[in-house]
């Protein structure tokens, strides 16, 4: 089907994330204001003001009543998804990275980035149930974690809460113990990535995640174990990975850096969501449009459609002609 | 080194031991042979240092012999005369000119030292000055002094040079005889040098050999394909060998440049060039001819980079390579290069001029060998404003006789192309129009083998259109060019023979805008490759000039390289790393069919095809084969078809495991899912947990009323 054109924002995409029911697409921009769109249409919602920097990313409560939005404001904001008035804001010394609730929705995790002599961190927050507790939370930090070089551009939460996984500019994965803190595993140096890890996304059951690198290669690892199943090779940095909840499909999107699209072909720049046979690893084809590389990609839970943000400001909604349902190789 | 005692220490040591020391005679004391205590003796240390001494040693000293004996009274007039020759060289040292006089005599005798700053200058001075005839009976006889020790170390009595045994080498040409018949590349990506069979079968290269670092600067195999040669600081070396690569041979020639091979590969030319360290030098550069199997220096050639300028008066700066040009065939029996009004054209018997002199040839800047022959074809440009005209000649070698000379008129640039077998030779002029503004272009179709060579003019259609690129069909008897406007030109392709008349060109086709500047012959001849390199983003189209057919066609984006392999059924296209991406190379089918693509950072080199020697068939042999294609390919087709069933076994197979390694996996996160289902649903606080949330869709139809209206419509 046509891909629909969704503009709203102004700046850059960063981020995209569906809710479980997969009806509503959230998306992050460098413009201050995360968007809420019908995933079915395209039709915009509406707009969650009052960040004033850049969002990073954000994540949706499991009943889609209330999102949480990282911003390079330095602040990590809780919003009424349906009236969209924020609801308590995190504050910290430096720009907040990657957000992600965890199962039952009651802690966050939220990783800020290096700045000013700080370091990066991985902050653990607790969120109250009851929207009346949470004017009297204090928002402070259950957990920190600390250690990684550079910046950490995704953590999310491992099995039942036990763990975070974390990913960033460093090139290595790590676990670690939510409860205690502690460094669980390190990604292989041998088939780890070679470049900075830019996105992270996990599988729909949590069992496996798929980590996206400027080295041009994604890579799929066990959550449990963190053993290495499978490499994808492109030809492109990757900026964003998704894997779709029905098929054994993974989605890569990235291309060419910014700063040299203005220079050559626009084919050079490879702006495409590359579709890979999650087992055998071999290409199956590609979704061009954005004309920037593509920074956010998210699969609608159901598996029918998926959305693209790129560089351009533009995000695209793809609905899968029937034909997608019976590719076979 | 060890530690040095000092003469305190041997005292108190000897006061210790009770020895007088007045009484021992220290020199006295020998060492059993071969022990040293761990000291390391200074005679030893200066051995290692050799090579240092060397550079700071006499090599800007050099002798001149042959000088005249003088008395005493013109000791002086001599030295001033010595002076005056040798600081046009290079600047002469302070007292570093020392002419020894005979003490009983007062006369000099006849030879003299001169140091210079640099060793270079000393080089330059030999060089130039050995031979100098300062009169009849004085020709200075110039040697470095260095030079001077190895000279007396020749034994005075002859002695026979020992016969060494002789070993079998290997079979160089193993290659050619691969079962699969398939052909060789070599690439470089990073620091690597790989060696690949081309295995189209299978779709993807085998790995011959591989090496790290193998060269310094690039790789290039000789035009027969039997060596493969490699650059380094030091020089040159080339491999080959039956299963693997070995080193061959060595060609000493420090900080070499360029090689070449001359095309029956018993010769290779290095080039290397020396900038000079000050500005009042002149650019230097040393030529090297070896011979490949013995690695013997055939000749060397040192002069200043002016001297091998190409096109002498030309004005061009720098040394265009080859500068030495090869005749023609297997023989590698001549070689020319061109200077200044002259085409010097040596013979490999003796290394010598022909006849020891060079071709005058007043103003030529521009010469060619025919590619079977040893026919020299010779350009010279428009003289004295236009009453001179512009000449294209054909010269024998070695009787020097003009074949063929055509003059021609306002020509502006010229340019020449020989087909392979030296059947034809095209001529590509420039002409000026009348206003002199501008240029057009024409040809001049030289049949070489007819008799009296006979000359034939084509213009093109529309006379105005620029030529982008010309080639001749190799062994055949057509030849395409390129023409008109960028981006869109025109193709068009022309035979020297017409259907009946055998001795006129004729058009055959035309093709209209073309996304094309290149043009890649099949060795083979009959098809050809229309390319759009570098900024036509890589356009390939296929093209079957027996038909006059398009083929097929194919794009490899950014593609900077095109190359056939030397039997003409594949083509590789390459994007090198002068694009920052995409760096790999495809591999596709006479008929544009890509057969596999490989991607590489870093790729440096284009991808070279390892040639073959020519075949030993005969032409007829060749057409019988041709004929009865279909009784040999039937083999070959069964054969393929093995291996593509085999293939596809193979595929299934590895499908086969990969999923079901994958279904082990998926079990495994299931049973674990599953195992943890009643802690998550703890976690959600007893909510119905994960996805089983059973709930189900109902259609609700809602009807609403807008707006109700009553109209009275008449009817008239």
């Amino acid at each position: 089907m046509r891909p629909i054109l969704m503009k709203g924002h102004e700046r850059p995409l960063t981020f995209l994330k569906y809710n479980r029911d997969g009806d509503l697409l959230f998306s992050c921009a460098k413009d201050h204001n995360p968007t809420v769109w019908f995933a079915d249409n395209g039709e915009r919602l509406g707009t969650y003001r009052g960040h004033n920097g850049a969002v990073w990313s954000c994540d949706i409560s499991r009943d889609s009543s209330t999102l949480i939005t990282g911003s390079a404001d330095q602040t990590a904001k809780l919003w009424d998804v349906k009236t969209g008035t924020p609801l308590f804001t995190f504050n910290f010394d430096s720009p907040a990275r990657s957000v992600d609730f965890a199962v039952g929705d009651q802690i966050a995790v939220i990783t800020t980035d290096p700045f000013m002599g700080l370091t990066s961190a991985i902050h653990i927050k607790h969120i109250a149930r009851d929207p009346d507790d949470r004017m009297a939370e204090t928002g402070e930090s259950v957990l920190i974690l600390k250690g990684p070089q550079g910046r950490i551009n995704r953590a999310v939460w491992g099995p039942l809460n036990r763990t975070i996984i974390s990913a960033g500019e460093d090139t290595v994965i790590r676990i670690w113990d939510s409860e205690t803190g502690k460094l669980l595993k390190e990604s292989d140096k041998e088939d780890g990535h070679k470049k900075p890890i830019t996105s992270l996304s996990k599988s729909a059951d949590g069992s496996h995640f798929l980590t996206g690198s400027l080295d041009k290669s994604a890579k799929l690892w066990d959550t449990r174990s963190l053993k290495l199943i499978k490499t994808y090779v492109t030809e492109r940095p990757v900026n964003a990975v998704t894997m779709s909840p029905l098929l054994d499909h993974v989605v890569l999107g990235g291309g060419q850096d910014a700063s040299a699209v203005t220079t050559t072909d626009h084919r050079a720049g490879k702006f495409e969501a590359k579709f890979y046979d999650k087992i055998l690893t071999e290409e199956i084809g590609g979704v061009k449009g954005h004309f920037g590389p593509i920074n956010a990609l998210a699969f609608n839970p159901d598996g029918r459609s998926f959305a693209s943000g790129g560089e351009d400001g533009y995000v695209r909604l793809h609905h899968f002609d029937p034909d997608y349902f019976n590719i076979k190789l | 080194m060890a530690d040095v005692m000092s003469m305190e220490d041997i005292r108190a040591t000897a006061a210790r031991l009770n020895v007088d020391l007045s009484s021992l005679d220290l020199d006295s004391i020998r060492l059993p042979a071969g022990e040293d205590f761990g000291v390391i003796s200074d005679d030893e240390d200066l051995k290692k240092d050799e090579s240092l001494e060397f550079e700071e040693g006499f090599g800007n000293i050099i002798v001149v012999d042959n000088l005249p004996v003088v008395p005493k009274e013109k000791f002086e007039k001599l030295e001033g005369v010595v002076r005056k020759i040798y600081s046009q060289i290079g600047v002469i040292k302070e007292d570093g000119l020392w002419m020894p006089v005979d003490p009983d005599t007062q006369k000099t005798l006849g030879y003299c030292f001169i140091e210079y700053n640099t060793p270079q200058e000393a080089e330059l001075a030999k060089e130039k000055t050995n031979g100098y005839k300062l009169d009849r009976s004085h020709i200075f006889a110039v040697n470095m002094f260095d030079d001077i020790e190895k000279f007396m170390k020749v034994p005075e009595e002859w002695a026979p040079p020992e016969t060494k045994p002789y070993t079998p080498g290997e079979n160089l040409q193993k290659w050619l005889t691969d079962e699969k018949a398939r052909d060789q590349f070599v690439i470089r990506a990073g620091s690597d040098t790989e060696v690949l069979w081309n295995d189209a079968r299978q779709s993807k290269p085998e790995l011959v050999y591989t090496r790290t670092y193998w060269t310094e600067s690039f790789v290039q195999w000789s035009p027969m394909g039997t060596y493969l040669a490699t650059v380094h600081r030091q020089g040159a070396q080339v491999w080959g060998g039956a299963t693997t690569f070995s080193r061959l041979m060595r060609y000493a020639h420090p900080q070499v440049k360029l090689i070449d091979f001359s095309p029956g590969e018993r010769f290779l030319v290095t080039y290397s060039s020396h900038e000079p360290s000050n500005p009042r030098d002149t650019h230097r550069v040393v030529i090297n001819i070896f011979d490949v199997r013995t690695g013997k220096v055939m000749r060397d050639f040192k002069g200043s980079a002016d001297e091998f300028a190409i096109g002498g008066t030309g004005g061009v700066s720098g040394v265009s390579w080859p500068v030495f040009r090869w005749s023609g065939g297997k023989d590698d029996k001549y070689f020319a290069r061109i200077g200044k009004n002259v085409v010097s054209v040596y013979e490999t018997e003796t290394f010598a001029l022909i006849d020891k002199k060079s071709i005058k040839v007043e103003n030529v800047i521009d010469f060619s060998w025919s590619p079977t022959d040893p026919i020299l074809a010779l350009f010279v440009p428009e003289l004295g404003g236009g009453n001179q005209p512009a000449r294209v000649s054909l010269v024998q070698i070695p009787s020097k006789e003009e074949l063929r000379q055509k003059n021609l008129f306002s020509v502006s640039d010229c340019k020449m192309y020989w087909q392979s077998n030296g059947d034809y030779l095209a001529v590509k002029v420039d002409r000026y129009t009348k206003t002199k503004k501008s240029t057009y272009t024409g040809f001049e179709l030289f049949r070489i083998k007819e008799r009296d060579i006979p000359i034939e003019v084509l213009e093109l259609e529309n006379k105005n259109d620029k030529i982008i690129a010309f080639a001749w069909e190799p062994k055949g008897h057509r030849f395409a060019v390129i023409h008109g406007d960028n981006p869109r030109p025109d193709v068009s392709f022309y035979s020297m023979r017409s259907g009946t008349n055998t001795g006129r060109v004729s058009k055959l086709t035309t093709l209209k805008g073309k996304q094309a500047n290149a043009l890649f012959w099949s060795p083979a001849g009959r098809f050809i490759i229309l390319a759009g390199l570098k900024g036509l983003n890589g356009q390939l189209e296929f093209y079957n000039v027996d038909e006059l057919e398009t083929m097929a066609q194919g794009e490899h984006f950014m593609a900077t390289d095109v190359e056939w392999d030397p039997t003409g059924r594949y083509v590789v296209t390459a994007v090198t790393s002068v694009h920052e991406m995409e760096n790999g190379f495809n591999v596709w089918s006479f008929n544009g069919k890509l057969l596999y693509r490989i991607l590489k950072d870093h790729f440096f080199q284009v991808i070279l095809v390892r040639p073959r020697p020519p075949s030993f068939l005969s032409p007829e042999k060749e057409e019988e084969i041709a004929k009865n294609l279909k009784k040999y390919s039937k083999k070959y087709e069964a054969e393929d078809q093995d291996v593509s069933m085999l293939l596809s076994e193979q595929d299934r197979e590895k499908r086969r495991m990969l999923k079901e390694e994958w279904e082990r996996w998926i079990g495994e996160w299931k049973r674990l899912h599953e195992e943890e289902k009643l802690e998550r649903q703890k976690l959600r606080d007893g909510e119905a947990s994960d996805e089983e949330e059973e709930y189900e869709a109902k259609e609700v139809e809602i009807e609403e009323l807008l707006d109700v209206s009553e109209e009275v419509i008449s009817f008239d």
